[in-house]
């Protein structure tokens, strides 16, 4: 069997999580004025500095256009086409499990996050997120304990209103792109955490994005602090259902790291990707920066990304600290007519500071799969370094892989160290895996899992054979 | 009759590498296959092992009285047919010890063995590597990625003590190792071989066939079989070399 045709078959497996969930919502009609921004505002019972962010952020982004540089296709988006806000109907506020609707819970079920008391993930504390509006958070007791803050968007403003107004739109102002001034002005829930001073939070920290809804735009807010001292790993799965039209999804994180503090955030990205012709599919334009204020602070972003029809994606750092760290671990798997732009930022502002940027990137079916990376290093960087390398791999001969780094240099003293490699599945070495009673499409997961290791020696213990086996899903019938 | 080809043509791309290719091999039976580069040894056993980028055109291979052409390269590989291969090739990222595994359940699920989880697997390959004297730190590494040459033939003769094939064909296992390998790797190769089993050897050296001693030797040139003997024909090639060979034969097959 010739590895195309071992790759055509690995393509056929159907999504698993393309259901619908039944649940009354509260929808607003479509589209996008200054008084949609107020209603959603007064829905959520904002206090005033949170309507005064909204306000601008839409005016900023009536100002903006939408970003054309990256090498994706797609028809443009009809923002007045989108429904702005949407809320499973439940009860206000569930003061426990016991109230939240259970067909909600027993979607959460089906996709294998537990949340009520006797099932839940040990040691893994969730935040459900459902079409953008968080409706359960686990473990919230126990992590008070440790003083540790973790809930929705919507409850952090409410409970943590000064920390949300000092640190939300820090790292990502309001007219940092369209789509973060878009969110900015739209949100509607997300996950907040916060880890005081000197404390490694005790377990892991996850939120879970689910899309339900076909028409409503999908826009979740989730900010991150890490104070002096303080350590905290956290990860965020997504999935959506198949639905032949696109759904939009622009959301925002921001992590924030002080003093000697480490947050590593790992993301296994599901969304439904659209069908073997390119019908249907999220389109996930997503703006996720942190920020190492602190000397010696350190963050790092992991990433498996297999679904959406676009991606849109560039995570980043900015290393202000003084010798703080940056890393950026990523695994891009399109199929079929999938598209992603993806890469990593790394701002050096800091002497010393040091960033390490891989990125695997694997292209099959007719898909087109882009590195798009930035590395700066500024006046102050005396002796900063960046080391990146992009590795892309080609299954089948139809699908593309570009690899686009920007470097720009204004210090003398800092280093910076590119390497990219492009390679295909070869024959021989399907041939050998084969010759020793493997079958082809165990084979070729095989040969991709490999070629993805030094990214899943990131992931948290839990996630890694997750994602492994995520990667093995999304390639079958990629052989035959 | 374990192995039998008759008459065998095939050809890469446009090109007939084998011209009429006709080999017994009966269990309890050690070959040696000899012959010049190029006179389509390794193209035999890749064909024997269902190589994709080669086509049989005529002829026939049957395995236990199976024809082994209509089965893919796994399910060879399942049912006991064995390439040593002249240049095993790397496989980053993945780790040795999983591979082995995967590939000795693949086997076991066939003949109706248990399957192996790590724990039992890696006694099971712990026990198995002192035949070829190999150091347990390879089970971490990935696949044969900054193996030494010996190095990787070990590995290969490791997988073949895994699979207990039923036919095992080593192409230039020999090729490339100082002494002692060679003599690890032949202890390796004799102690596989059992009544039940048959080794094909491809080898240009007479060196491997002191530690083994073949019962048939057969001289390869342009696609056929030109000669067949015994272990006498292998000393008698060492001293007189191949063109000995195409003199007794007629020039047609002699090679610039």
């Amino acid at each position: 069997m010739s590895s195309a045709a071992a790759v055509e078959a690995l393509n056929k497996t159907p999504y698993r999580y393309g259901f619908v969930t039944n649940i009354e919502t509260e929808k607003i009609s479509k589209g996008l004025d200054e008084s949609v921004v107020r209603l959603i505002s007064s829905k959520k019972q904002e206090p005033d500095f949170m309507r005064q962010f909204r306000l601008k952020a839409y005016a900023q982004w009536q100002t903006m256009a939408e970003p054309d540089w990256a090498a994706l296709r797609y028809p443009a988006i009809d923002y007045q086409d989108i429904v702005y806000y949407s809320a499973p109907r439940q009860k206000e506020q569930k003061a426990s499990l016991e109230e939240v609707d259970p067909a909600l819970l027993e979607t959460f079920d089906k996709l294998g996050i537990p949340l009520s008391e006797q099932k839940r993930l040990s040691n893994v504390a969730v935040d459900a997120v459902f079409d953008s509006v968080s409706i359960a958070t686990t473990y919230k007791q126990k992590l008070a304990e440790h003083g540790v803050v973790f809930c929705s968007m919507g409850e952090a403003i409410k409970d943590h209103p000064e920390l949300v107004e000092r640190y939300l739109g820090s790292v990502v102002p309001i007219g940092d792109n369209f789509f973060a001034a878009l969110n900015s002005a739209v949100f509607s829930d997300g996950s907040f955490v916060y880890i005081p001073k000197g404390v490694q939070c005790p377990m892991e920290l996850s939120t879970y994005f689910r899309i339900n809804s076909d028409d409503a735009g999908q826009f979740e807010r989730t900010l991150i602090i890490a104070e002096e001292r303080a350590s905290v790993s956290y990860l965020e799965g997504c999935t959506a259902p198949m639905f032949d039209t696109n759904q939009l999804h622009a959301a925002v994180v921001e992590l924030v790291a002080l003093d000697d503090a480490s947050i590593k955030y790992s993301t296994v990205q599901n969304w439904y990707a659209g069908d073997e012709n390119g019908k249907g599919g999220i389109y996930n334009f997503v703006t996720k920066r942190g920020l190492c204020k602190g000397r010696r602070s350190r963050i790092s972003w992991t990433q498996v990304e297999t679904g959406s029809a676009i991606t849109w994606k560039y995570p980043g750092c900015v290393l202000r600290g003084r010798d703080s760290v940056g890393e950026f671990y990523s695994v891009a798997l399109t199929n079929h007519h999938q598209q992603a732009d993806t890469g990593a930022k790394m701002v050096h502002i800091g002497p010393g500071s040091r960033s390490t940027v891989i990125s695997k990137g694997i292209s099959s079916g007719h898909s087109a799969n882009s590195y798009r990376g930035l590395v700066h290093m500024g006046p102050q960087a005396r002796g900063a370094r960046n080391f990146s390398q992009c590795d892309s791999m080609l299954i089948g001969d139809q699908a593309a892989a570009n690899t686009h780094p920007y470097i720009q240099s204004r210090q003398p003293e800092a280093t910076v160290e590119h390497e990219a490699s492009t390679c295909n599945i070869s024959e021989d070495q399907l041939f050998y895996l084969q010759s020793r009673g493997i079958e082809p499409e165990a084979a070729v997961s095989m040969l991709v899992s490999g070629f993805c290791r030094d990214v899943f020696n990131q992931l948290p213990m839990e996630f890694a054979a997750e994602a492994d086996k995520l990667l093995a899903l999304k390639l079958e019938g990629s052989v035959g | 009759m374990l192995l039998s080809i008759e008459n065998l043509h095939a050809c890469v791309e446009e090109n007939e590498i084998l011209r009429g290719v006709s080999l017994q091999i009966r269990a309890g039976e050690i070959h040696a296959l000899m012959g010049r580069n190029g006179s389509g040894k390794s193209t035999l056993s890749k064909v024997i092992a269902g190589h994709p980028a080669y086509t049989v055109t005529a002829g026939g291979i049957h395995y236990r009285g199976q024809d082994l052409l209509a089965l893919s390269p796994e399910d060879r590989a399942r049912s006991g047919v064995f390439l040593g291969f002249q240049y095993p090739v790397e496989i980053p990222g993945v780790s040795n010890l999983e591979f082995l595994r995967v590939s000795c359940n693949a086997r076991r699920q066939r003949r109706g063995q248990e399957e192996l989880d790590t724990f039992a697997f890696e006694d099971h390959v712990r026990e198995t590597m002192a035949i070829v004297q190999m150091d347990p730190a390879f089970l971490e590494r990935s696949v044969n990625e900054g193996f030494s040459g010996g190095e990787k033939k070990r590995n290969e003769i490791l997988q073949m003590a895994l699979l207990e094939p039923l036919v095992a064909i080593l192409d230039e296992t020999d090729s490339g190792l100082d002494i002692d390998a060679l003599r690890i790797v032949a202890n390796g190769v004799r102690r596989l071989a059992l009544p039940t089993t048959a080794t094909l050897l491809i080898t240009h050296y007479q060196r491997l066939l002191d530690a083994i001693t073949p019962d048939f030797v057969h001289v390869m040139a342009e696609g056929r079989i030109l000669r067949t003997g015994d272990k006498d024909l292998a000393m008698a090639l060492e001293q007189r070399g191949y063109d000995w060979i195409d003199e007794t034969n007629g020039s047609d097959t002699r090679q610039p």
